[in-house]
């Protein structure tokens, strides 16, 4: 055991997580958005609509994140088209690329999620909303979203994990999170099992604030 | 579709064994991760503290950890760790594993963790009167696992583990990075060498999807073979 590879290595991994946490908190940011709005289109009475949003989540959630960043990185740099465009101002960072495709992906399964649960919202609270005279908009709003917050919750904070776990893969397109400072530390030195000690720790310390928080939030939505 | 012709020109045979090669390595690390499943879904249920502890360690840890970190610990780790115990045994050569035993055992291992939570969630359902009748009958211990526990273990597990099994099919795109020829690796070598990046990785996805459909259809025959009553 070196421990002194350890606490040598330890600021540098730490300054590395804030990349991780940078891009876990734009890709969930960006992904509860692209979420509701593919949940939405999933209750759609409108085949089509409907079809359109069960196939991104389809492909999304059966596809390996990792080829989604590579098409996306790699990929759309072929096209001239892209490359002429404005598009190519963010498209040409792999921090924009990792970015896009982790909301994206997390954004197909947070559809699935938020979907799960609107459907269970029971019926009669909508139909109270409606018996007394409230407007759908606020029904969706006032009462719909607070339902299926709560609902949604621990199935989102597994989501949140996974996606932490995500960001792993922007090591592959350059970009320095943990995993990546980690690898090149055990690239140079050769002491696997030091460094994924402390990055591992660093890892869990953030799985465990991210668990403690959904069971706050659980516990103060819980009415 | 010129490059993706079989034999010298295009890379369509090549794909195909790097196909081959992500179901063998999927299939592998199940298996492995089976194994731990069996070693440590009973440590998890244990009512010894120290067992436990250790069950629950194996799976946070794990599940909690992201995979590329534990596939780098692997590939750079696991032939020092093999050489180390190697030389318990005064041998001191320099010894080298296959990138798919160090691959599929990466995966395995998580995969492992990802099955213990769902055997232990399985077992945990399973109403106590089972247990009890099975006592009162007197039953041998092992008995009333292989013949009560497990049958109705499976049938409550089935459908959990279809989510296991396409964790680790898409797990083993990761793998790539240690070099292995599988569906990914074979698709950046392809893309660099025809600079047709955007069309090797789609059709590394596509391939990707198949899989991911076809086990599923595989795996509802299954299910619904294990859900009927006996």
């Amino acid at each position: 055991m070196d421990f002194e590879l350890m606490i040598n290595s330890f600021p540098r991994l730490l300054s590395a997580t804030i990349i991780t946490l940078k891009l876990l908190s734009m890709s969930l940011f960006f992904g509860l958005f692209i979420g509701l709005f593919f949940a939405v289109m999933r209750m759609s009475k409108n085949i089509i609509i409907n079809k359109f949003a069960y196939g991104y989540s389809y492909v999304f959630r059966g596809t390996p994140l990792l080829v989604q960043i590579f098409i996306i990185y790699f990929g759309f740099g072929q096209i001239e088209f892209i490359r002429n465009s404005i598009l190519w101002v963010i498209l040409k960072e792999p921090y924009w690329c990792a970015i896009i495709a982790f909301a994206l992906n997390t954004g197909a399964y947070t559809s699935e999620i938020l979907r799960s649960a609107f459907q269970t919202i029971k019926k009669g609270y909508i139909e109270a909303g409606k018996s007394l005279g409230i407007s759908s908009k606020i029904i969706f709003y006032k009462i719909q979203i607070p339902i299926a917050i709560k609902q949604s919750l621990p199935a989102y904070g597994n989501e949140i994990i996974l996606m932490l776990k995500g960001t792993s893969l922007a090591s592959t397109v350059t970009l320095m999170d943990l995993t990546g400072v980690a690898k090149y530390i055990i690239s140079t030195t050769f002491k696997p099992i030091e460094v994924f000690i402390v990055a591992g720790s660093i890892y869990l310390f953030m799985t465990f604030l991210i668990h403690n928080l959904i069971k706050f939030l659980e516990r103060r939505y819980n009415y | 579709m010129e490059l993706l012709a079989f034999g010298k020109t295009g890379w369509g045979d090549e794909l195909f064994y790097a196909t081959l090669m992500t179901i063998a390595v999927s299939i592998t690390a199940m298996l492995i991760g089976f194994f731990f499943a069996l070693i440590f879904t009973p440590l998890k249920l244990s009512k010894h503290k120290l067992l436990n502890l250790i069950g629950n360690s194996y799976t946070t840890v794990i599940r909690g950890v992201p995979e590329l970190l534990v596939i780098y610990l692997f590939f750079f780790g696991g032939s020092g760790a093999i050489m180390f115990v190697a030389s318990m045994f005064g041998y001191y050569d320099y010894i080298e594993i296959n990138a798919f035993i160090t691959g599929s055992f990466a995966i395995g291992i998580i995969s492992g963790a990802y099955s213990t939570e769902v055997f232990r969630g399985a077992i945990q359902s399973i109403d106590k009167g089972q247990f009890e009748a099975a006592k009162a009958l007197g039953i041998k211990k092992h008995i009333q696992f292989y013949k009560i526990i497990l049958p109705q273990m499976l049938r409550l597990a089935i459908p959990n583990l279809s989510n296991v099994w396409q964790i680790t099919l898409k797990d083993t795109s990761l793998i790539s990075v240690t070099g292995l020829v599988e569906i990914m690796r074979q698709s950046y070598v392809a893309a660099g060498s025809t600079r047709d990046p955007l069309f090797f990785y789609s059709f590394a996805a596509v391939l990707y999807l198949l899989l991911t459909f076809l086990s599923m259809k595989l795996i509802n025959r299954l299910e619904t073979k294990y859900s009927k009553g006996f």
